[in-house]
């Protein structure tokens, strides 16, 4: 009782510090003593300009072909995409910790009231409930979008989604499955999340066949690729870098879209050097890119992988194909790392392409520390060396 | 008085309830009402002004003396029982009163189960199947529970209630086939034996990570509450199971969700080799679910009529009322935990003969049946006869029917093949047709 108490202010107060900078009323609704440990932690200043020297959000230009648009952040393009399936699907309800009142990151604002307290609802704090729930949800042909508080917090649902979601279609012949199953959770680092706020556990479930696992970069990606997986037959995981729930603004369809999942996006087209990423890291590479071109006249493609499993090969190895160079960047532990992944079906593949060692950039192997955080993260002084070093081989 | 109210307090959620009757009724009266009466916990209503606690996290009085409340094990939830060992009835207001035809369909299926069971031990121990679990000493626990649901409702098992889909029909070839995992497997033989399925009779597949089928049990209890189709689901899970987290997660979820779903707990009194005193300190499974929230009870598992009456009300008030319950069959694991298990390592063969020769579900059943006129030895030698002619039927089909073709190890992944999978399943093919001696290419389909 008490530790689960004790959570969830920590929570509380962390998504609170992560939103902070912009006024909302719903944020007194989390109550005086989140107020009070969000105002112990009184460097609200520098912690806006940790994160503005980390990355800087590029939006995407403007999507024409799905209607009328509107300015939205990613937590709102969320609860658009949202909105949108329990518009369109009877059968879909959303659960998880706190969801009801619109979510510690405000991703659920409003749905309840809009459709209901059966389709919007909390769950008990209990992670391996949630996944299992969800999954007996999806068996019984109803759509299940699960919300984990935190992706540092899946672990107690690993079993549930390794053991059981990934392969229920498969052990069973295909006469069950949980293919309606999407789980979503914000994920990455947020300046000063520390162990616990801060991960980036795709790797974990890459080594699982049978999820699909997808990470956007910016509110138009996240609406389309969350429609994706949750229109996708088989269960799917999707990250939310909830540093960029408010950081990122961009105008976003206000109709359902689909941007279709195992696919790559190549955001900057170039002819030296592959840069491959994901979430936020995404924002890095742009910037890295364009410093590569000015400092060093090198030419970079970036490559916003947004698929983690099953992913785009061919993209990637194409554009390696021709560059003959390739830097993969994450946030998550190198050891392991999916960059591991990506850097070994490469070489594989296009072996005598390649002009250089592929490079790695990623976080230590360490925990995600709290103070050190900024010498912890691959940031773009990493991965401009790094380029550097690959040119000159 | 104080003992009383302790042990309300342990079982009950409905202190009021408790106090009205408590000096006036002997506690195990009073264990019965704390279930009955038990009503959904809602927050209170914050009110200042009454001489009460106001904490919105239980609905309580304030007491003035240290008191911890006092488990009581020795004494537990009493088990409900409508026959004797001699298959008399007990108390005649509580016998079903099931037909001939109904009883004679309930003897038939857990002796055709027995008859399977120890066809497939046998096939084991000969090395012409991997693996087996028999169903020994449980199976009225199945067919009495099963009888009881509509054939509609949804099954979560853990993987000795081959009685469940015995009673609704799954055919003896489909059980052969999965042990086999021969091309006729629904399952296409990737699973171990005993991990059965059907969509077709509304029963989960089965998998092997304990108690996880728990809180998907809860979720899809939801889903059919939402549906409105007078539907439940059922969940069944071992006592060793019930130690799991998951378990912990699927009670408390259903009982907050409201979700109408019956939680059956097989208590065989072993988890493999673990004693129920490793297990647990409570009483057994069935004093945990008022902790829930969630009305509960103990049953005869060897007597298939208390587990078919127990069943019956529980589905019935959990679709009436959305509200999960939870049934405690108390039972004896008498066969070893599986073929890969002696169990004369752990316990006493006496202890096992106890239970195979003097309390039997089968026998009990037959003892009614008998005393009725309605079975004879003479039906009980031609129906063993018949059982045991179309299991192994039934066995020979199975063992001589090819495995299924090895693309089938590539399929289901994902709804859709994956572009890499593709590719796994090119090299596969490209390497056997190279090194085809070396692979068991004549027992698998073309």
């Amino acid at each position: 009782m008490m530790a689960a108490a004790a959570r969830f202010f920590i929570r509380g107060a962390n998504s609170k510090l992560s939103i902070s900078g912009v006024a909302a009323g719903a944020q007194s609704s989390l109550g005086a003593s989140l107020l009070k440990l969000s105002a112990s932690c009184n460097s609200r200043t520098k912690t806006q300009r940790r994160h503005v020297a980390h990355f800087t959000f590029q939006p995407d230009p403007v999507p024409t072909q799905y209607g009328p648009t509107q300015k939205m952040n990613l937590f709102q393009s969320v609860t658009s995409a949202l909105d949108n399936t329990l518009a369109n699907d009877p059968t879909a309800v959303i659960f998880g910790e706190d969801v009801a009142f619109g979510g510690v990151f405000r991703c659920t604002v409003g749905l309840r009231d809009k459709y209901g307290k059966d389709r919007v609802f909390n769950t008990p704090l209990c992670e391996q409930g949630i996944v299992g729930f969800g999954i007996g949800v999806a068996v019984a042909g109803a759509t299940a979008i699960a919300e984990i508080q935190f992706a540092d917090y899946i672990f107690p649902a690993f079993d549930q989604i390794v053991n059981e979601a990934a392969k229920y279609r498969y052990r069973s012949g295909n006469l069950f499955d949980c293919g309606n199953l999407t789980i979503r959770a914000p994920w990455g680092c947020v300046g000063h999340g520390s162990l616990y706020h801060s991960q980036s556990p795709e790797a974990f479930f890459a080594h699982c066949p049978g999820l699909k696992i997808v990470i956007p970069r910016g509110p138009v990606q996240a609406k389309g690729l969350l429609l994706s997986c949750i229109a996708d037959k088989n269960p799917c995981i999707f990250f939310e870098p909830k540093i960029l729930y408010r950081a990122a603004v961009e105008q976003v369809p206000v109709e359902a879209y689909t941007i279709p999942l195992s696919q790559a996006d190549i955001l900057e087209e170039g002819s030296d050097v592959t840069l491959v990423a994901w979430g936020t890291q995404i924002h890095v590479m742009r910037e890295v890119a364009n410093m590569a071109q000015e400092k060093l006249g090198v030419s970079c493609e970036v490559i916003d992988l947004q698929t983690i499993l099953p992913w785009d090969v061919e993209t990637v190895c194409k554009s390696v194909a021709k560059t003959g160079r390739l830097l993969i960047s994450h946030e998550a532990p190198i050891t392991g790392g999916f960059a591991a992944e990506i850097s070994s079906t490469v070489q594989e593949e296009c072996f005598l392409n390649l002009e250089a060692p592929i490079s790695r950039v990623c976080g230590y192997d360490t925990p995600f520390p709290h103070i050190f955080e900024p010498f912890y993260i691959p940031d773009k002084w990493k991965c401009f060396d790094a380029i550097k070093r690959m040119i000159n081989y | 008085m104080a003992a009383v109210r302790s042990m309300s307090k342990m079982y009950g959620l409905c202190f009021h309830a408790v106090r009205q009757t408590a000096g006036l009724k002997a506690s195990g009266l009073l264990q019965h009402r704390a279930f009955r009466a038990t009503v959904v916990h809602q927050q209170q209503p914050f009110d200042s002004s009454l001489e009460k606690p106001q904490f919105p996290g239980a609905s309580a009085e304030f007491v003035d003396h240290l008191e911890f409340i006092q488990p009581n094990v020795i004494s537990g939830i009493p088990v409900y029982r409508v026959m004797d060992r001699q298959g008399n009835i007990i108390n005649p207001s509580e016998d079903p009163q099931l037909s001939k035809e109904t009883v004679l369909n309930f003897y038939q299926k857990m002796t055709l189960l027995n008859t399977m069971d120890r066809i497939l031990y046998e096939s084991q121990r000969q090395g012409r199947i991997s693996f087996y679990m028999t169903n020994y000493g449980e199976e009225g626990t199945h067919v009495g529970s099963a009888a009881a649901l509509d054939p509609s409702d949804i099954v979560f098992g853990q993987y000795r209630e081959a009685g469940v889909l015995m009673y609704r029909g799954f055919p003896l070839d489909l059980f052969m086939a999965q042990c086999y995992a021969n091309a006729d497997d629904l399952g296409k033989g990737r699973q171990m034996p005993v991990h059965y399925g059907s969509k077709d009779l509304n029963f989960v597949t089965i998998s092997s990570p304990l108690a996880t089928q728990i809180p998907q049990a809860a979720g899809a209890a939801y889903a059919v509450k939402r549906e409105n189709m007078n539907r439940a689901v059922i969940c069944y899970f071992g006592e060793g199971a019930a130690s799991e987290g998951d378990a912990h997660a699927g009670f408390n979820f259903s009982a907050t969700l409201e979700c109408p779903l019956i939680f059956f707990c097989r208590n065989n009194g072993y988890a493999i080799s673990t004693p129920t005193n490793e297990q647990y300190r409570g009483d057994g499974i069935a004093a945990r679910g008022p902790g829930y929230g969630m009305l509960s009870i103990r049953v005869d598992g060897n007597d298939v009529f208390a587990v078919y009456n127990a069943t019956k009300e529980a589905r019935r008030r959990a679709v009436a009322e959305n509200q999960p319950f939870l049934i405690e069959a108390m039972t004896y694991r008498i066969g070893h935990h599986s073929t890969s298990d002696d169990s004369s390592a752990y316990r006493s063969v006496d202890e096992v003969n106890y239970w195979d020769k003097q309390d039997h579900p089968i026998s009990r059943l037959r003892h009614y049946m008998t005393a009725r006129s309605w079975w004879s030895e003479d039906d009980e030698r031609s129906w063993r006869k018949q059982s045991r002619k179309t299991v192994m039927e039934a066995f020979e089909k199975a063992e001589r029917r090819q495995k299924p073709n090895p693309e089938l190890l590539f399929t289901d992944v994902y709804q859709e093949m994956t572009p890499n999978l593709n590719k796994q399943r090119e090299s596969m093919w490209r390497h056997i047709q190279q090194y085809k001696e070396h692979y068991p290419m004549d027992l698998y389909d073309k």
